[in-house]
């Protein structure tokens, strides 16, 4: 089977630095695939060496099978929404629309029907004369899109284009992304720092750090089972407490505390026990612990109202836990200086190495 | 509610008025006596428009005219492109020798317009030597005036297109790049439209500087070849005639005409009436 993208030992210099390291990366045709990372950590320019925009240091890029990596970005059968959305602002919106059509010698009255097509898609049939200055910035972003998917490429690439929008506007983006997604169903590539649009959109994400890709996989094994210190660290908060295997099914915190380990573990090399803060029960020190569960005690040392929850920074011999306890009617709430038990089920917890 | 006038506040009031009677009495004086019907300068014996006729008559300053016109012309067209070119090629290229020439490009503008002439006249001659060596014979002219005015108008056109290319979103040209257009269709449909009021507000001002020079081109004139900034030149050494001043206020008014619509051209007017002209040239 041929993958919609290919990148096999692809590394990216510029003069002394190191943008991306022998990065190998298969993403399936129709997939919604994120890459996700921090700033710097290589994603933006593997989605232009995607596009074409820059010319791999070594290594093959194939698209659907076809070797890419030294084409120029107009011989790709793929599409760019920019982060800026780059609408030419010389242009109206039917024109920057059908742009692409225009250049690939489409007849005049075909340009027109597909260009009135893709701005209903995007719900802006009525400014199809307006210029970009003109519109709101999600109507510029909802342009862009439709720019892009007029051309019905093999590949969409996204840069961050959500990025500029407000909060509310962004999260309904999300939805229209993904539906959108998966009503015309072309593959899309989309690079983002946002772990919570990654996690809700995607069908599968990569995690970049420092030009490497660190894991692939989708939202739940990501988010529930990072592979590495970065990954567990970077998607969600969390706490990672310094662990060894020290016998079948046990796992030893800080060198002192024995726990249950999470029944997933494979082998015996791990350095790090992870826990969400939402996965911790927190209960008063003269409660019973659940059977089968493992348990710290600790002193509250701080209680942080957010809301839908609050957060609690727990002292205890491992060293310090956040915990997140849901509002709701009923809940207990314990106030700094008090002595408690943190207990978790030994599941929730994933193993991780440096 | 009422402001105190403070006596600081009226000297500067009165500072600021005596700077532009400084700098525009002058230039209203030559006006109004440019209209004034008498020989005598600096006598006013009533209005009268017959040293304008005097001087559009006088076949020296409709020669010297032509002159200007023709180098004006000429050197702004090439100026224009080769400042664009290189304002392009110095923001868009990472070549060896960049920087350097980055630095020196500007160079025209800042330095005195006695070096630029005497260098000018300085490689002429030498140019000129060799050539003759060869066959041909060259001598100081039209041509080597218009020469002279490339030279130093390529640095203000490549100033102020630098300036708008500056202002340009990089990623503008990759989406154009990326939606299937060629390097030429990208410069085309999308560089050339964004940056089309720095290249003509670059070539109004090096039109301007070239039918205003005079130290540049006296120096690399030759018999017969005068433009009209150097005619006029020429004529006040011979004595203050209301001729010259018709013909400055001429200039004058045409000067301000191009500073004003090259400023227009800059400000950017609407960007979708920059495409239609490029439409329409192509």
């Amino acid at each position: 089977m041929t993958y919609a993208v290919e990148l096999r030992g692809v590394s990216k210099r510029f003069g002394e630095v190191v943008a991306v390291e022998s990065l190998d990366l298969a993403i399936d045709d129709g997939e919604f695939f994120s890459l996700l990372g921090p700033s710097g950590c290589g994603k933006t320019t593997t989605l232009r060496m995607i596009a074409g925009f820059e010319y791999p240091t070594e290594g093959s890029l194939a698209i659907h099978g076809t070797e890419m990596a030294l084409q120029p970005p107009n011989q790709r059968p793929v599409n760019t929404v920019f982060q800026s959305y780059a609408l030419f602002p010389h242009m109206t919106i039917a024109e920057n629309v059908g742009f692409g059509l225009l250049m690939q010698k489409v007849a005049k009255s075909e340009i027109s029907t597909r260009v009135d097509r893709a701005l209903d898609m995007v719900q802006l049939s009525q400014r199809k004369g307006a210029t970009p200055d003109k519109l709101s910035g999600g109507q510029q972003q909802r342009v862009a899109l439709a720019r892009a998917l007029v051309n019905e490429p093999e590949v969409l690439l996204l840069d961050e284009p959500l990025g500029a929008l407000d909060l509310k506007l962004r999260q309904q983006m999300q939805i229209e992304l993904k539906e959108l997604q998966e009503r015309v169903g072309i593959t899309f590539v989309y690079v983002t720092h946002d772990q919570e649009e990654a996690l809700t959109m995607s069908d599968r994400i990569g995690v970049m750090s420092d030009g490497r890709l660190l894991q692939v996989g989708d939202a739940t094994e990501i988010y529930e089972r990072p592979t590495s210190r970065f990954v567990a660290d970077f998607i969600g908060d969390i706490n990672l407490l310094p662990a060894a295997i020290t016998g079948p099914g046990v796992v030893t915190l800080a060198g002192t505390t024995p726990v249950s380990a999470p029944s997933a573990v494979a082998g015996n090399a791990a350095n790090w026990l992870a826990l969400r803060p939402e996965q911790l029960h927190l209960i008063r020190h003269d409660e019973i612990v659940p059977d089968d569960r493992n348990s710290i005690s600790g002193t509250v040392n701080n209680r942080v109202y957010f809301g839908d929850s609050y957060y609690y920074v727990v002292a205890t011999p491992v060293g310090a836990l956040d915990v997140r306890q849901e509002n709701r009617p009923g809940l207990a709430l314990h106030d700094p200086g008090t002595s408690v038990h943190v207990w978790w089920h030994p599941d929730a917890a994933a193993m991780v190495l440096e | 509610m009422t402001t105190r006038t403070t006596s600081l506040d009226r000297a500067l009031a009165a500072n600021t008025w005596f700077v532009y009677a400084f700098f525009y009495l002058p230039i209203l004086v030559l006006v109004v006596f440019s209209f004034n019907a008498s020989t005598r300068v600096g006598i006013w014996r009533g209005f009268s428009t017959r040293w304008y006729g005097e001087v559009l008559r006088n076949p020296e300053v409709l020669d010297a005219l032509k002159n200007s016109l023709i180098v004006a012309a000429l050197s702004t067209v090439a100026a224009t492109v080769i400042g664009t070119a290189a304002a392009l090629a110095i923001d868009r290229y990472r070549f060896r020798g960049r920087r350097g020439l980055d630095g020196i490009l500007y160079l025209p503008i800042i330095i005195p317009d006695v070096t630029m002439a005497v260098m000018m006249l300085l490689f002429f001659a030498r140019a000129f030597a060799l050539i003759d060596a060869a066959g041909p014979r060259f001598q100081l002219g039209i041509g080597s005036i218009t020469l002279s005015h490339i030279a130093f108008n390529i640095s203000f056109v490549a100033v102020v297109v630098r300036a708008r290319l500056g202002q340009l979103d990089g990623s503008l040209e990759e989406a154009a790049r990326d939606l299937y257009a060629n390097s030429w269709q990208t410069f085309r449909r999308v560089t050339l439209p964004l940056i089309l009021p720095g290249v003509l507000g670059g070539a109004l001002l090096a039109l301007t500087l070239s039918l205003d020079d005079v130290v540049v081109t006296a120096f690399v004139s030759g018999p017969g070849s005068t433009t009209l900034p150097v005619y006029v030149f020429g004529l006040v050494r011979r004595g203050v005639s209301p001729a010259i001043n018709a013909i400055s206020t001429i200039m004058l008014v045409a000067s301000i005409g191009l500073v004003a619509l090259s400023l227009v051209f800059q400000r950017g007017p609407k960007a979708s009436r920059n495409t239609e002209m490029i439409k329409e040239t192509t």
